[in-house]
C-alpha cells in the first residue's frame, strides 16, 4: 500500500510545482477562466493517455492510439453530426475492430508494436477518405457537454477528475480490471486458473479503443472541427503520460490516477513555456526535459528506498 | 557478395539442399512480396518503365535501409529495445549540418563531420538516459527525441537551405545503372553483416537479446556493446538525415516523420524477430525494398491517399502474420 502511494506521489509532486510555476508568473491563471483555458485540451489528452494504460497493462504497446482518436474525431465530426446511428455505429465497429485486433495479436503470437504501427496506417487512412480536408462540426449535444460552465470549478478540473475516478475504479476495484492486471502480471497463472486469456485481452483493447472514442469526440467537442491528423501526436504523449504517472511496461503495474496527472503535467509543459515568454520552438523540448526530469527524480526516490 | 546465402553451412553443400537452405531463410519472404508488387505494377503497365521503377525503388529504399540497420541492432538487444529518436536525430543532423555547410561546396566534407558529431551526441544522449537514469529505453529515445525536434525547430528557423551544388549531385546521380545512395546503403549493409554474424560483436549483440542475465555472467560487456549499439543507431540515422536532406534539396522538420514506422517495419518484415536475438541483415533490403515497391503499386493502379494508407496498413499486418505463423509451424 506505501508503495502504491510513493508511486503517486512523484507524479503529484511535479504537477503542483509546475502549477506553482505558473501561477508565481501569471498570478492570474490562478482563476476559473485561467484553469479552463489552461487544462482545457487535457482532457482528450488524458483519455487517450487512458487507452494507452489499458494496452500497457497488458504488456502491450499500442503506436496507432494518435490514428485512431484522429479517426475517432473525424467520424465525430462527420457521421455522428449528420446521421447520427451510423455514426455511432461505426464507433461501435471500431471499438470492436480494436478487441479484434488485441485478439488476433495474442492467438497469433504478434508483436503488438509492429500490428499497431500497421492499424495506426489503416486508421489514418479510413480519417482521411471519411475527411480529406479539416472541417466538419461537433453534434450540439456535444459541444454543450464541453463548453459546459459548472459553478465553482472548471470542467478541466472536474473532467479529468471524473476520468480518473473511473478508470481507477474499474482498473484498482472491479474485478475485470483486477483480472486485466493480471493479464500483465502473470498470464499463465491466469490461464492455468482457468480464464481465457483471449477474451481478456480482446477486453482490454475493447476499453482501450472505448477511451479512443472519447477522446475523439472530446477533441471535437473543443475545436469544433476535426481532420485526418488532428491527434498524430497522442500516440507519443499517451505513453510518456502513462509512464509519467508511475506506469510501468512490463508486469500490468500501472496507475490510473497518476496517468492522468502524467497527462495534465505534459499538456501544461507544453503551455508553460508562454509564461516564461519563451518561444514556442521549445514546446515539445519542455515535455522531453519533464519527462526526464520527473524520471530522474523517481530513480532518486526508489534508490533511497532500497537503501532504507 | 554479402547477400548469397550462407554457404558455410555445412548442410547447403549441394544445390538442392542450398535451394532448401535458402527457402529457410527468414528473409526470403520480404524479397518474395517485393517480387509480387514489382510484378503486379508491371502488370498494369504492361513492362513499361521497369528499369526506371527498379532504379527509384534503390533509391528510395536505401534511406530506410539506413536506418533501419540501425535500428536491427537496437531491436537485437531484446524486448523493450527500440530507437524511437531515429526521426528526430535525422532531422536535428540534416538542420544543423546544412545550416553550416550554408550550400559552399568546400564545406561538404566539415559538414559531413558535423553530422557525424550531432549523431554522435544524440546516440551517447540516448544512451546516457537509459544507463545513468535508467529509463526504459523506448521512453528514453522518446524524451531525447522530444528536445532534439525542439532544437531543429530553433535552429531551423523555417528556412530552407540548399545543399551544396557537388553534394546534391552525388545524392541524386549514380554508377553502372545504380544509384551512389544505393551502393552507399549496400556497403553500410555489408559492412553491418559481417559485424552481426562474423564478428564478436555482433555475436555479443545477439546473446545480449537472448538471455541478457546469461550474457553478463558469461563476460560480455554489456554495456559497452548495448553503448555501440545505441550510438551506431544514432549515426546511421545521422548519415541517413544528411543524405536524404542533399537529395530532398535541404533539411525540412518532418523529414524523418515517417522513418520511426519504416524503421521499425523493415526489421520485422525482413524477419528479424521484434522480441530480439534474433536477426538478419538481407532481410532489411528485401523489406525496405518492398514498402517502396508496395506504395508505387498502389499509386499506380490510382488508387485515392486514404485508400492507400489502409491497404499498406492491412498488408503489413498481413505480411506480420503470415510470417508468424510460418514461425510456429517451424
Amino acid at each position: 500500500m506505501n508503495r502504491e502511494l510513493m508511486r503517486i506521489l512523484l507524479p503529484v509532486l511535479s504537477l503542483a510545482i509546475l502549477l506553482g510555476a505558473v501561477f508565481y508568473l501569471q498570478p492570474r491563471a490562478m482563476s476559473y477562466f485561467g484553469l479552463n483555458l489552461l487544462f482545457n485540451l487535457a482532457i482528450p489528452v488524458a483519455l487517450a493517455t487512458m487507452a494507452q494504460m489499458m494496452i500497457l497493462m497488458v504488456n502491450d504497446i499500442d503506436l496507432s492510439i494518435g490514428t485512431f482518436v484522429s479517426f475517432c474525431a473525424c467520424v465525430t465530426a462527420t457521421f455522428v453530426q449528420e446521421t447520427p446511428l451510423l455514426g455511432y455505429a461505426i464507433l461501435l465497429a471500431a471499438i470492436a475492430g480494436y478487441a479484434a485486433i488485441g485478439a488476433l495479436i495474442y492467438v497469433r503470437g504478434l508483436p503488438a508494436i509492429v500490428v499497431t504501427l500497421g492499424m495506426s496506417f489503416v486508421w489514418g487512412g479510413l480519417a482521411v477518405m471519411i475527411l480529406p480536408s479539416p472541417g466538419g462540426a461537433p453534434p450540439p449535444w456535444l459541444r454543450t457537454l464541453m463548453t459546459l460552465k459548472p459553478p465553482l470549478v472548471p470542467l478541466a478540473i472536474i473532467a479529468p477528475i471524473v476520468i480518473a475516478l473511473l478508470a481507477h475504479l474499474f482498473v484498482k476495484r472491479s474485478s475485470m480490471g483486477v483480472l486485466l492486471q493480471g493479464v500483465g502480471g502473470n498470464e499463465r497463472a491466469l490461464e492455468r486458473a482457468g480464464w481465457s486469456i483471449v477474451r481478456l485481452r480482446a477486453t482490454a483493447y475493447a476499453v482501450a479503443g472505448f477511451f479512443g472514442v472519447l477522446s475523439g469526440m472530446a477533441l471535437v467537442g473543443l475545436t469544433t472541427s476535426a481532420d485526418a491528423n488532428i491527434a498524430l501526436r497522442y500516440t507519443l504523449l499517451s505513453i510518456a503520460g502513462v509512464i509519467l504517472g508511475g506506469g510501468e511496461f512490463t508486469g500490468g503495474r500501472i496507475s490510473p490516477i497518476g496517468a492522468v496527472i502524467g497527462a495534465l503535467t505534459l499538456t501544461l509543459a507544453a503551455s508553460f513555456l508562454s509564461f516564461l515568454r519563451l518561444s514556442p520552438d521549445w514546446q515539445i523540448g519542455a515535455q522531453g526535459a519533464i519527462l526526464i526530469l520527473v524520471l530522474a527524480a523517481r530513480l532518486l526516490v526508489s534508490r533511497r528506498e532500497a537503501a532504507a | 557478395m554479402m547477400m548469397k546465402p550462407d554457404t558455410s553451412n555445412p548442410v547447403a553443400g549441394t544445390s538442392p539442399n542450398l535451394l532448401v537452405a535458402t527457402i529457410r531463410k527468414p528473409w526470403i519472404w520480404s524479397y518474395l512480396a517485393a517480387l509480387l508488387a514489382f510484378l503486379a505494377t508491371m502488370v498494369l503497365s504492361g513492362g513499361q518503365g521497369a528499369l526506371s521503377l527498379l532504379y527509384a525503388a534503390l533509391t528510395f529504399a536505401s534511406f530506410s535501409v539506413m536506418v533501419g540497420i540501425g535500428q536491427m541492432f537496437v531491436i537485437t538487444l531484446g524486448p523493450g529495445n527500440v530507437d524511437l529518436s531515429i526521426p528526430a536525430t535525422m532531422t536535428l543532423v540534416a538542420t544543423l549540418s546544412l545550416k553550416f555547410m550554408g550550400s559552399e561546396a568546400g564545406l561538404i566534407l566539415p559538414g559531413f563531420l558535423i553530422a557525424l558529431i550531432v549523431g554522435l551526441g544524440c546516440g551517447m544522449f540516448n544512451f546516457a538516459l537509459i544507463l545513468l537514469l535508467r529509463i526504459p529505453p523506448i521512453i528514453a529515445t522518446l524524451s531525447s527525441s522530444f528536445l532534439y525536434q525542439s532544437l531543429a525547430i530553433w535552429s531551423n528557423r523555417g528556412l530552407r537551405i540548399k545543399p551544396p551544388e557537388p553534394l546534391a549531385e552525388f545524392s541524386t546521380s549514380g554508377v553502372l545503372g545504380l544509384p551512389n545512395l544505393a551502393l552507399v546503403a549496400l556497403l553500410l549493409a555489408g559492412l553491418a553483416w559481417v559485424v552481426l554474424e562474423r564478428a564478436v560483436v555482433g555475436r555479443w549483440v545477439l546473446a545480449i537479446g537472448q538471455n541478457l542475465r546469461a550474457a553478463q555472467l558469461s563476460g560480455v560487456p554489456v554495456h559497452a556493446v548495448r553503448f555501440c549499439v545505441y550510438v551506431g543507431s544514432a549515426l546511421l540515422a545521422a548519415v541517413t538525415g544528411f543524405l536524404l536532406a542533399s537529395f530532398s534539396g535541404g533539411a525540412n522538420l518532418n523529414m524523418g516523420a515517417e522513418f520511426m514506422l519504416m524503421s521499425i517495419a523493415v526489421v520485422v518484415i525482413g524477419g528479424s524477430s521484434i522480441a530480439g536475438g534474433n536477426s538478419n541483415v538481407p532481410g532489411i533490403w528485401g523489406a525496405a525494398l518492398f514498402m517502396f515497391l508496395l506504395v508505387s503499386m498502389l499509386n499506380s493502379y490510382g488508387l485515392g491517399a486514404g485508400v492507400r494508407l489502409v491497404l499498406t496498413g492491412i498488408i503489413i499486418v498481413t505480411v506480420v502474420i503470415v510470417a508468424s505463423k510460418r514461425k510456429h509451424s517451424a
